[in-house]
């Protein structure tokens, strides 16, 4: 694209507001309102579950409805009415679709709106991408190319049917049923998600993509993802989430699980746009997501990369549960919050293995009236001999409304461990505005090029196609939040 | 909530067997409304956020005994000795002023334990909200006061010397220490803990610290106390314009000790500086929290504190900077550093930034680990012994947060306080 096509359609872009806020007219099948035993049994039943889930299932609400709510973050709502919500929506099918042909044109063109030509992909980009609409897993692009080097890809209530023992042994192994509210309230009702299996010593051919939206009203999305790379293999997996505009806030509670078995690594990149509401604050997402990766074997690697820049609220850590010796974890984060959005985000690295090795690189931004955290782990055990973490954290404030609060933990029981954490905050600099001004940049655009600037770090730990659209989304979401 | 490991209920009682002793002053109603709410807070669990690093296991094991008459001793070792100073003595919780030496006071000073003081209300503040401060407000039995009077400059340092001595079980003291410096009054206050004896005792200490503008106060506190004590210590402090707060505390003793220390910048220009180090072996438990809100514009504050674990002792460090909406140009830093010299020493450090102003400039950092390899190996390569290697470097560690101390007369005693420290914790380490 010639570089002024590119200004033209970057200066578009960036007086959008909310671009993905429509609303996909499509018939659907809905389960009740509300939530109980009989709605976990609905949800299994439709899924035409084995025995060993179900009980499960029910095993994680009847739990659930003991656990409280999470209260120590930092972030203010009003209590949710769970028994407000549709917990299933799938769009209605005749049947499973076997190729695209068979999918909704309706559904394409959504895809095809949020900027995932699942066609065009399918030919040209090479990257696979499993769609979830609302609950369920639409359409999973590439999948017999990937079949060829014996690659799992699929949606999770695929591969329930096809490979029930992988699903069974993996499941729940490294976020249990119990481990919070809302992990808790996943495991009951989760509808769908993506299935990855990554055979011993096979690097995955393409980045692997999944697309979530949230499409029809008052439903929660609780999609489930499974990431499992066995010895020596490789993997790097993006998710895109996005949702239309509406003024109630809907709540996305996911689970992820990451397993890293010995040599083997996991990249797992996240931009999430979910709605983040209006300016003031009225409706948008709540993102209460847990996500922990388990670097299960010796030299394994998980590696973390997100860009949150939607959601009214965001609650999530993703983690890495270092175990294998010379394992190593790492996050990546940009947190963008604007008018009244609240982030609570952060990660949490446990070292057991000897020699572990963990980095933590988390950019935020606060802009308007937000107020973002981040809350982080560092654990040394007392068998993580020679291990080394990393962690640098700055904030950015912007307008004098915003607040950035950093609550790092650090504990440490190994002497030969070493910890290093810094921190800092500050005001987008004066200096360097003025710099772009008076070079006749507007003020909206420099201050996209600072905050770009700021996060590039982090930005340049995302694939290649995703970097782009990542850059262009800070613009977007720091648009109105000066002057 | 969880219940706590301790009961108030002893402490209730050592209440009722005291009130008759108590001093009387108007106080006494605030006293018994201070116990009403202990009671029903009870003492803290690892559940509070605040105290999540700290449980209060062998305080359970103490059973509180009442005492009115402090045990005798001929003389309170002196900091500072050949140096001329206002000195206070006290004997678990109670003055002695045979040996104390108040000495010289200068014009518009005042200097006294703080039961000759009691009819002024507003010396005992009311908000106290944990749990430690309220037991104290409701059984101190003395303690300091310190007031100048604006403009007026203390050339001697004030020393405070407190005594625990602990030959039998259940020493509950209360000590308070009021501090209110007027309007560009300087002073300097060192307090001194330390204590004989075995047996386990509770020494909870609240001081309350006031300083109007442009006023400056350098405080040092050397805690040294023996190693059944249970050592608690709760500060509040308000800084006025342009005032500055440089305050150094050093923790070498106790078995368990936990200082807790808010810091107010209330005025524009306020600073502060909350330095200190820990030097912790055996099973020691020491707790350093503090938080510091700046609630004014051109606030500065500095926290640095570092420190060296050996054996079994666990340091926790939980530190804050608020910087409240409004308080621009506010330059926040923080640093927490900590040497693990054994293999079963543990560290929790938690350094935290609440920010709700956006010109300010903050930063903390925080690290944990052993002695450099390289820089051990660099001294060894030239003939140095290993031993002497690793105390040079922990000393050298060490030696850059003592040039902190505002008290220039008091780092050589530190020094070698901390050497000495070294050297039988490495004792300690071969031995074992």
């Amino acid at each position: 694209m010639a570089a002024t096509a590119e200004t033209v359609e970057k200066v578009q872009s960036l007086s959008e507001r909310y671009k993905y806020g429509f609303v996909t007219d499509i018939e659907t099948d809905m389960a009740p309102k509300g939530l109980s035993e009989d709605i976990v049994r609905f949800i299994s039943a439709k899924k035409n579950e084995p025995e060993w889930l179900l009980e499960w299932r029910l095993k994680a609400y009847r739990h659930w409805l003991e656990m409280p709510e999470p209260q120590w973050a930092k972030v203010d709502f009003p209590e949710i009415d769970y028994q407000d919500a549709y917990y299933y929506a799938a769009p209605k099918m005749k049947d499973q679709p076997k190729s695209l042909d068979e999918v909704d044109p309706k559904l394409l063109e959504t895809y095809e709106k949020l900027g995932i030509p699942l066609r065009e992909q399918e030919i040209l980009a090479g990257v696979a991408v499993d769609a979830v609409f609302d609950s369920v897993s639409v359409a999973t692009t590439f999948k017999h190319k990937l079949e060829e080097v014996g690659v799992i890809f699929c949606s999770i209530s695929e591969a329930l049917q096809e490979h029930p023992e992988l699903v069974r042994k993996y499941l729940g192994t490294v976020v249990p049923y119990a481990d919070n509210k809302h992990a808790c309230l996943n495991s009951a009702v989760f509808t769908d998600g993506s299935f990855v299996y990554i055979p011993p010593g096979v690097r995955c051919p393409m980045e692997l993509s999944t697309y979530f939206r949230i499409n029809e009203q008052n439903t929660g999305q609780f999609e489930r993802t499974l990431i499992i790379a066995d010895e020596g293999s490789y993997v790097s997996y993006l998710e895109g989430c996005t949702a239309p505009m509406r003024d109630e806030n809907q709540l996305h509670a996911a689970v992820v699980e990451l397993i890293a078995l010995k040599d083997a690594e996991i990249k797992y990149s996240t931009v999430q746009n979910w709605y983040p509401g209006d300016e003031d604050g009225k409706g948008g997402i709540y993102n209460f997501v847990t996500k922990r990766g388990d670097c299960r074997g010796d030299y394994s690697k998980i590696s973390w990369t997100q860009v949150e820049t939607g959601s009214a609220i965001t609650w999530k850590y993703p983690s890495c549960l270092l175990r294998g010796d010379h394992s190593v974890g790492e996050f990546y984060s940009i947190a963008i919050t604007n008018n009244r959005q609240q982030a609570d985000t952060g990660t949490k690295m446990v070292h057991l293995g000897r020699n572990t090795k963990s980095r933590i690189i988390s950019k935020g931004i606060s802009a308007g009236r937000s107020q973002q955290t981040y809350r982080g782990l560092v654990r040394m055990g007392s068998k993580a001999e020679g291990a080394r973490n990393y962690t640098q954290c700055d904030s950015l404030l912007i307008g004098e409304s915003c607040g950035a609060h950093t609550v790092p933990y650090i504990e440490s029981k190994n002497r030969s461990a070493q910890v290093e954490h810094e921190a800092t905050t500050s005001r987008i600099s004066e200096d360097q505005l003025f710099y772009c001004r008076q070079r006749g940049i507007p003020e909206e655009d420099a201050v996209a090029l600072v905050v770009n600037g700021f996060c590039r770090e982090v930005l340049q730990q995302l694939p290649m196609e995703f970097a782009v659209e990542a850059q262009k989304l800070v613009g977007i979401s720091l648009e109105g939040s000066v002057g | 909530m969880a219940k706590s490991l301790v009961s108030t209920e002893p402490y209730a009682a050592q209440f009722e067997a005291l009130q008759a002793t108590l001093p009387d002053s108007p106080l006494a109603e605030r006293r018994l409304q201070a116990l009403a709410r202990f009671r029903e807070l009870g003492f803290p669990t690892t559940r509070q956020e605040s105290w999540k690093y700290t449980a209060l296991r062998s305080l359970a094991g103490l059973t509180p005994a009442t005492t009115t008459e402090a045990p005798s001793l001929d003389r309170a070792p002196a900091l500072l000795a050949d140096t001329a100073a206002h000195r206070l003595v006290f004997v678990n919780g109670l003055f002695r002023a045979e040996l104390s030496d108040l000495g010289e006071l200068p014009q518009g000073a005042f200097i006294a334990p703080l039961t000759e003081a009691l009819d002024d209300e507003t010396l005992i503040s009311d908000d106290e909200s944990g749990a430690f401060a309220l037991l104290n407000q409701a059984l101190f039995q003395d303690g300091a006061l310190i007031a100048l009077e604006r403009g007026t400059l203390l050339d001697q340092p004030v020393i405070l010397t407190f005594v625990s001595i602990d030959e039998a079980e259940g020493r509950s003291t209360h000590p308070r220490l009021v501090i209110r410096l007027g309007e560009n009054s300087q002073a300097t206050v060192i307090e001194h803990h330390l204590g004989y004896g075995e047996a386990l005792g509770l020494s909870n200490l609240v001081s309350s610290v006031h300083l109007a503008t442009g006023a400056k106060l350098d405080h040092v506190v050397l805690q040294t106390e023996e190693a059944q004590v249970q050592h608690i210590a709760t500060r509040r402090v308000t800084v006025g314009r342009d005032a500055t707060y440089d305050s150094f505390g050093v923790t070498l003793g106790a078995g368990m000790s936990r200082n807790e220390i808010e810091v107010s910048l209330e005025g524009t220009g306020a600073s502060c500086a909350l330095d200190g180090t820990y030097l912790l072996a055996g099973t020691q438990h020491g707790d350093l929290t503090s938080t510091i809100h700046h609630r004014a514009e051109h606030t500065t504050s500095r926290e640095t504190v570092k420190g060296a674990l050996a054996g079994k002792a666990r340091g926790v460090f939980q530190g804050k900077i608020v910087v409240e909406p409004g308080a621009q140009k506010t330059d926040g830093r923080m640093m927490n550093k900590t040497l693990l010299l054994s293999d079963k020493a543990e560290i929790d450090s938690k350094p935290e930034l609440e920010i709700f102003a956006d010109d300010v400039q903050c930063a903390h950092g925080a690290t944990a680990g052993e002695l450099d390899a390289n820089a051990l190996f660099y001294l060894r390569a030239r003939g140095i012994p290993e031993g002497r290697a690793r105390a040079l470097l922990v000393e050298a560690f060490l030696a850059d947060v003592i040039e902190l101390c505002p008290v220039e007369a008091l780092r050589e005693e530190l020094r070698d306080r901390a050497g000495r420290w070294l050297a039988e914790a490495s004792h300690e380490e071969a031995a074992a």
